[in-house]
């Protein structure tokens, strides 16, 4: 099995995702079935193959460097679940 | 045929005529929408008050004698993962369940500016992820030629709404295949652009280097006029392509004569039904008697793409998806502390499959597994590119089903995820290498759509609208419409 329950654990936490223990258990049966399936891919060579993130042939898009009107801060925070003097308001966090 | 069914380029002649007024016609699929939309589920949020006034707006323009494109004046539904300012976008999440976008989508925009009509916003896969609509967090979409059946996905409502006269034309996005499959289960048009042919502006995210906005029509005219009126270069999109938009209407032309098209042997391989590959053979042959040269041929490392690509997109989506977090739009539920607040928000925010692939894509990513899994499956990637440009050196088109299967029942594959990936078989390697393809009716098994996808060079729409049109011309599969019946 390529992925335990309690590394199932750990990548919940760095993924910001509580589970409940019915979770746990059901996505490492299923995440296990899935990686077991990624290992097909081991059967390729791809020691001299350059990966592809990206299929454009782009580097940088640069813009000019000149300052134009974004979206109104108004309109910004109007999504926001809690607002405080115009910003985004979280809670206490030292 | 009725009022509904009429293509969208069919509407604009009567429009242009001033046989009927967009008022009219609008006001006539708000009826159809009501009358048909409790059995289909295709829409999320319906916007009938504002459309009748667009619709309006578009009439005066018409009798002052301003010039209007051929868009002006038709009904049309987006997909709800497109931005649109005042209405609420959800992708079909409790995450974005309440969220009012701030600014408009590049596309929507576009179209607004081409005098689009906007019915409303269509259901899909929670944040486009699933094959089958099912994985919506509202209710699933379900198949108008077969109302047991899924529509696809992720774009399903967006598909359905279409294959149902609920609205004229419409835009999907697709990943893996999420505008192509479903317009394959549905019996219409569906494709996805060349990445980086239309701006993402305003699309959520889901993963960056594959999704691409595309259109989906009852027929490939259709197909060309909105596609023609979304592409182009968008500053605010530093990965759309600053290349001129061709007019892609001209080259509707019904002519194949000489075109090279091969057919990738291993799309016709295990999990395929056989009906469903007797009648994209029988296509295909359709294609050589108009003229076209068709040949058998070879991509060596199609098996691995869906593997390679169920590693990409999750590691991309599990970055784009950590801006969920309760802070600055959307869901927020609270916790004891910062962390906390996350977690709960994340955890009721996010339906089962956003959680599964969150998961996968940041084990994948993590230390210890990243050389394993993600670079692995990036140098796959690059295999796959190759075996499409060698390809490419022979031939001008590749000619493959778009899915294997007919529609299949809700619930169906349901619980078991890599049976449901596997219905992307045939879609996912062309998003892993950027390329345009299409998806075109090109028969019927059992009563259900079957379609053909063509798969062409990094930005040769044109090639493909060609020869989907040669083919179009000479069937009627295109003409078809469901009876909103169970099979």
């Amino acid at each position: 099995m390529p992925i335990s329950t309690a590394e199932v654990e750990h990548v919940a936490l760095l993924a910001r995702l509580k589970l409940s223990p019915e979770e746990k258990a059901a996505y490492t049966e299923q995440l296990n079935a899935i990686l077991e399936y990624m290992d097909k891919l081991n059967a390729l060579d791809t020691r001299d193959v350059e990966p592809t993130a990206h299929v454009l042939p782009l580097r940088n898009v640069f813009r000019d460097d000149v300052s134009r009107p974004g979206l109104p801060r108004e309109k910004a925070l109007q999504g926001a679940p809690e607002v405080s003097e115009g910003q985004f308001k979280v809670p206490r966090v030292v | 045929m009725e009022l509904y069914y009429l293509t969208a380029h069919e509407l604009s002649d009567l429009l242009n005529r001033k046989e009927i007024s967009s008022e009219e016609a609008t006001a006539a699929i708000i009826d159809r929408i009501e009358a048909v939309d409790g059995r289909v589920q295709a829409y999320l949020t319906r916007t009938a008050e504002q459309a009748l006034e667009e619709a309006r707006a578009v009439d005066a323009a018409r009798a002052r004698g301003a010039a209007l494109g051929p868009l002006a004046g038709v009904p049309m539904a987006l997909k709800d993962n497109l931005c649109t300012e005042g209405v609420r976008t959800t992708c079909s999440s409790r995450m974005l369940a309440d969220w009012v976008p701030p600014y408009d989508a590049t596309v929507v925009r576009r179209l607004k500016e081409a005098g689009a009509v906007m019915l409303g916003k269509l259901n899909m896969d929670e944040f486009a992820m699933g094959s089958s609509t099912e994985n919506s967090r509202f209710y699933p979409t379900r198949n108008p030629w077969d109302l047991e059946r899924v529509p696809g996905g992720s774009s399903g409502g967006a598909v359905a709404a279409v294959a149902a006269g609920e609205a004229y034309y419409s835009l999907g996005s697709d990943t893996g295949g999420s505008i192509r499959q479903p317009a394959s289960f549905c019996g219409v048009v569906g494709m996805k652009p060349t990445y980086g042919r239309v701006s993402r502006y305003g699309l959520v995210a889901f993963a960056s280097s594959l999704d691409q906005i595309g259109p989906i029509t009852r027929d490939v005219t259709d197909c060309a006029l909105v596609l023609e009126a979304i592409a182009g270069h968008d500053p605010r999109d530093s990965t759309s392509a600053d290349l001129p938009v061709p007019d892609y209407r001209s080259s509707l032309k019904p002519e194949v004569k000489g075109l090279k098209i091969g057919v990738p042997r291993e799309y016709f391989g295990a999990g395929m039904e056989p009906e469903v590959a007797a009648i994209v053979r029988r296509a295909i042959a359709k294609l050589e008697e108009l003229g076209a040269v068709c040949e058998e041929t070879s991509l060596p490392h199609t098996e691995y793409a869906l593997p390679a690509y169920y590693l990409v997109a999750p590691a991309e989506a599990s970055s784009n998806l950590a801006r969920y977090d309760g802070v600055s739009y959307g869901l927020r539920v609270p916790g004891k502390d910062i962390i906390e607040m996350y977690m709960n928000t994340r955890s009721e925010g996010f339906g089962p499959e956003v959680k599964r692939r969150i998961m996968l894509g940041t084990y994948a990513l993590s230390s210890g597994y990243y050389d394993a899994y993600y670079l692995k499956a990036l140098k796959v990637r690059t295999l796959i590119r190759r075996d499409f440009e060698a390809a490419f050196e022979k031939y001008d088109l590749l000619a493959t089903p778009t899915s294997p299967t007919v529609a299949f029942r809700l619930g169906e594959k349901a619980g078991d995820p890599l049976a449901m990936y596997l219905s992307d078989l045939c879609t996912i390697p062309v998003n892993m290498a950027g390329l345009p393809a299409l998806s075109l009716p090109c028969g019927f098994s059992q009563g259900l759509p079957v379609g053909l996808q063509l798969i062409g060079r990094p930005f040769a729409e044109a090639t493909l609208l060609q020869a989907a049109y040669a083919f179009e011309q000479s069937t009627e599969y295109h003409r078809r419409r469901p009876e909103l019946g169970v099979a």
